[in-house]
């Protein structure tokens, strides 16, 4: 069953052994994309950590459990481990990521990892994946609710919208949608490239209720999510404000880099980042 | 003259309105499946299924790529989805979601692209799949059926809702000669010997079968015996089947409604070099888009005709 929720400060202090597992497996398998792992920390802990997200790490399988779709898959990391800390897997196989024979590949991989949900990393699809399970979970009458994490830049993806408009037109009250806007992509600032904000107008036009958070603060998180689960007659969004690379933000500043997008930290940057994440 | 008439057999059903009627006809007896539509189940022949079980269809709209994605989120959750559309629009538009949706978690989707070929007619080249079974067949794991008639769809509708894992099955718009008895035995990867013949094989599928019957025909009167395999899998191929033809016939030929890449003569003449090497010659559309017009014309104009195999016989024997 799920995993006992935690308070509020054990979940910070649980986000924190979350970024720390991020920095030194990113590290150790020399590329990837910690920065992008660390925005979404407190939405994936609070979920998985705070009594939302309904799993089992003995039976991964369970066909009444609720699923997380990570749409953004390259933010994998943060994932991993949330699901090491969960008993999905020992800890320590979190540093064979991305490594040649290990499951827990550089983008997420249902096929060669129990408690995975949808494999990922052509951006864009997580979302239909999860109103896919949404619909599964009506036809059978099971409770199981749906969670899809996707990036602000992957809002570009014209599949997103055309989600967007199939959950509400199924009215699926067991969906979330959680949209980490970090406020960057891969060649730089989202509202620069695409800029698809305001997103809680937008896929509020559609029909969704939605809500809008500082996503790093895990009081507010936890708050969204709990609204979120008293939303039972349609889907529901929340924007998530977050910043990318949150929890070593000053490293980035002296790197002159707050992007740094898709690569890891240096062992000795990796070293600093644990002393400020301690 | 109708394809297949030469050879004296009956005109029979569309493939895409077998593989409908067998859909609802299964639904009875297999809950687990459902349909996802891309607002074409009334081409695609889902309808009738919808009609009968609304709560397991899902008409998604005009929308490819989150109609296959949803469909594979479905089989996530332990149900054989069936998600349909034209050809084209189905394995071009969501091409991607197909590859990250479907095939690369191996999940138990069932792709229905109807329309295929240039037998579609008048509306034209936009919307004829040629290009599908090489899309298809690129994908690992995936599994690739053409069937010839309506008897064989029937079966491959059931045999693909039997088996796990993601399949493509592609179909016909028109109606097409009765080539197997309604109890034929069908096996997914084991193709159906329909006529013998020593001097020459033609390995065919989808309507080019009752074409290559009708070839056969043609070159029997000239004292040629030629035998004819319908290859409804493309993939996973019947190398048994190749190789045997190869050896006793010593010359084979591929004939499908189908661009000349990546179809079923790229894969048969994978096979036949690696194993058996002899002469081959090619009926298919080429490299080119064809063009609107009414489907026997087409079919004439394109160089798929009874006459073409024969000249493509001659080349090689």
């Amino acid at each position: 069953m799920s995993v006992e929720a935690l308070s509020i400060d054990q979940l910070e202090e649980k986000a924190k052994v979350i970024r720390r597992h991020i920095i030194r497996m990113t590290t150790e398998a020399g590329s990837g994309h910690p920065s992008s792992s660390l925005s979404a920390t407190e939405v994936v802990t609070a979920l998985w950590f705070g009594g939302f997200l309904k799993v089992d790490a003995q039976r991964p399988d369970w066909p009444e459990r609720d699923r997380f779709v990570l749409s953004k898959g390259h933010a994998v990391p943060v994932l991993y481990a949330a699901m090491a800390e969960a008993g999905f897997f020992p800890v320590e196989d979190l540093m064979t990521l991305r490594k040649l024979g290990s499951p827990l590949e550089g983008h997420p991989n249902m096929k060669r990892l129990p408690g995975i949900e949808a494999s990922t990393g052509s951006l864009g699809q997580g979302l239909s994946i999860g109103i896919g399970q949404a619909l599964a979970a009506r036809i059978d009458g099971t409770d199981s609710k749906v969670f899809v994490m996707t990036g602000d830049g992957e809002m570009g993806e014209g599949q997103v919208w055309e989600a967007i408009a199939t959950a509400h037109k199924y009215q699926l009250g067991n969906l979330t949608a959680i949209i980490d806007q970090n406020g960057y992509q891969q060649t730089g600032a989202t509202k620069d490239v695409l800029d698809l904000t305001p997103f809680a107008d937008r896929i509020g036009g559609f029909g969704w209720h939605v809500q809008t958070i500082n996503g790093n603060d895990m009081s507010e998180t936890v708050e969204a999510l709990k609204v979120a689960a008293e939303v039972t007659d349609r889907p529901t969004a929340i924007v998530s404000k977050t910043q990318k690379g949150f929890g070593i933000l000053p490293l980035m500043e002296e790197a002159g880099d707050m992007n740094f997008h898709g690569k890891p930290l240096s062992p000795e940057m990796a070293e600093k980042a644990l002393e400020l994440l301690a | 003259m109708a394809i297949g008439e030469l050879s004296g057999l009956e005109l029979g059903q569309a493939t895409r309105d077998a593989f409908g009627e067998a859909l609802k006809e299964l639904g009875a007896s297999y809950p687990n499946v459902v349909v996802v539509d891309g607002d074409v189940g009334n081409s695609t022949r889902t309808e009738p299924f919808a009609l009968e079980y609304p709560d397991r269809s899902f008409n998604v709209g005009i929308a490819e790529s989150n109609m296959v994605s949803v469909a594979g989120g479905l089989a996530a959750s332990g149900k054989t989805s069936v998600v349909a559309s034209f050809a084209a629009f189905l394995l071009c538009n969501a091409y991607d979601q197909i590859r990250m949706s479907v095939a690369f978690p191996g999940l138990n989707v069932k792709l229905v692209g109807s329309h295929a070929g240039i037998s579609i007619g008048e509306d034209g080249p936009s919307q004829m799949g040629i290009e599908d079974v090489g899309l298809a067949c690129s994908l690992p794991g995936l599994s690739v059926i053409v069937p010839s008639d309506a008897a064989t769809t029937k079966a491959a509708t059931k045999a693909m809702l039997d088996c796990q894992g993601p399949v493509y099955l592609r179909l016909g718009r028109p109606n097409v000669p009765v080539i197997h008895a309604d109890d034929c035995e069908f096996e997914i990867g084991k193709s159906i010997e329909v006529r013998e013949g020593d001097d020459a094989t033609i390995i065919a599928n989808g309507l080019m079968v009752g074409m290559a019957l009708d070839a056969a025909k043609l070159l029997a009167d000239e004292g040629l015996s030629v035998r004819v395999i319908d290859m409804h899998t493309v993939k996973p191929i019947d190398e048994d089947a190749i190789v045997k033809a190869a050896k006793e016939t010593g010359a084979l030929i591929v004939a499908e409604e189908h661009l000349a890449h990546g179809g079923l003569g790229s894969v048969v003449a994978t096979v036949v070099s690696r194993t058996v090497p002899v002469p081959m010659s090619y009926v298919n559309l080429g490299d080119c888009f064809a063009e609107s017009g009414d489907a026997a014309g087409l079919l004439e104009k394109y160089g798929l005709t009874p006459a073409a195999i024969v000249d493509a016989v001659k080349k090689v024997k």
